[in-house]
């Protein structure tokens, strides 16, 4: 049942993505190009999600168990490191450059874009690096 | 500054709203359900790493969201997208996008959606920095270098 929702979820979630008009980079730039033609569609995508989301959060904070009996698995940590302020910069700077964030362009890469697929590709050589790098540190 | 509009119209706004509650709504049922925060970035960092021992729902997931074009393909065309980036620059933006989301535990999905809906402190910085990024990025490639 678990594995069942999670597969609903991405369905949603990709489905809400593409919806939304966020599997378009130019409108990830136009939303970012303050001094150009502003484009404000992702303000109203991530405040159309935020207000649902908020509601369910605010019902899972309560709990210790999902309603599936799962544990609850919400990070209580709130200290802004290195880390935390660094990688976000780096990933806006990605981000600015080429109108993908992760979701979308995992989406566009299904649908066959090519240039999504590079872009995954990159990205996921970005992700193992990470990963080696911290297995090296430990 | 002045902010001119791009031809934004209704439909553009009822579109990014209606998409944007769909997602709200899989956020929900994911930490209802699951218990888990629908993050994409941590959901796919999770199978590049050798040692965790959850990789089906990770997988799963995926699966759900790789076959959404072809699900949406049901009802309708896909919407156009249009991509001037070069694939060099395409390819150093996925890398900064790959390590920077590792780095900061998340992206667009897990601190900007799922982090700001539970009022995380962390995800709140972490969307304004990269927001901040963002903007400054196309301002400096789109109107300082003409990229």
């Amino acid at each position: 049942m678990l594995n069942f929702n999670a597969f609903l979820v991405g369905l949603l979630f990709g489905l809400g993505l593409i919806i939304s008009g966020m599997t378009d980079p130019s409108k990830i730039i136009a939303f970012l190009d303050l001094a150009g033609a502003w484009d404000p569609s992702l303000a109203f995508v991530m405040g159309g999600a935020i207000l649902v989301g908020a509601i369910a959060f605010s019902i899972a904070k309560k709990r210790q168990r999902s309603l599936l009996g799962a544990p609850m698995r919400l990070s209580s940590a709130n200290e802004l490191d290195k880390g935390l302020l660094i990688g976000s910069l780096v990933f806006g700077i990605g981000w600015g450059l080429s109108g993908f964030c992760p979701g979308p362009a995992v989406v566009s890469a299904a649908a066959g874009q090519p240039k999504a697929l590079i872009f995954v590709a990159s990205m996921l050589a970005g992700m193992a690096l990470y990963s080696m790098i911290e297995r090296r540190g430990k | 500054m002045n902010i001119t509009f791009s031809d934004f119209t209704h439909e553009t706004y009822i579109a990014g709203l209606s998409g944007g509650l769909l997602i709200g709504i899989a956020a929900g049922m994911f930490v209802l359900l699951n218990g888990r925060i629908a993050g994409i970035s941590g959901i796919l960092g999770g199978l590049l790493q050798a040692d965790k021992g959850d990789k089906a729902w990770r997988v799963l997931f995926l699966l759900g969201l790789v076959i959404a074009p072809y699900v949406y393909q049901i009802a309708s065309n896909l919407p156009s997208a249009t991509i001037e980036t070069g694939s060099t620059q395409l390819i150093i933006a996925g890398l900064l996008v790959g390590l920077g989301t590792s780095y900061a535990s998340g992206c667009t999905s897990g601190h900007g959606v799922c982090g700001i809906s539970r009022g995380s402190i962390r995800s709140i910085a972490a969307t304004l920095t990269f927001m901040m990024g963002g903007f400054i990025t196309v301002y400096l490639t789109r109107h300082l270098l003409g990229l």
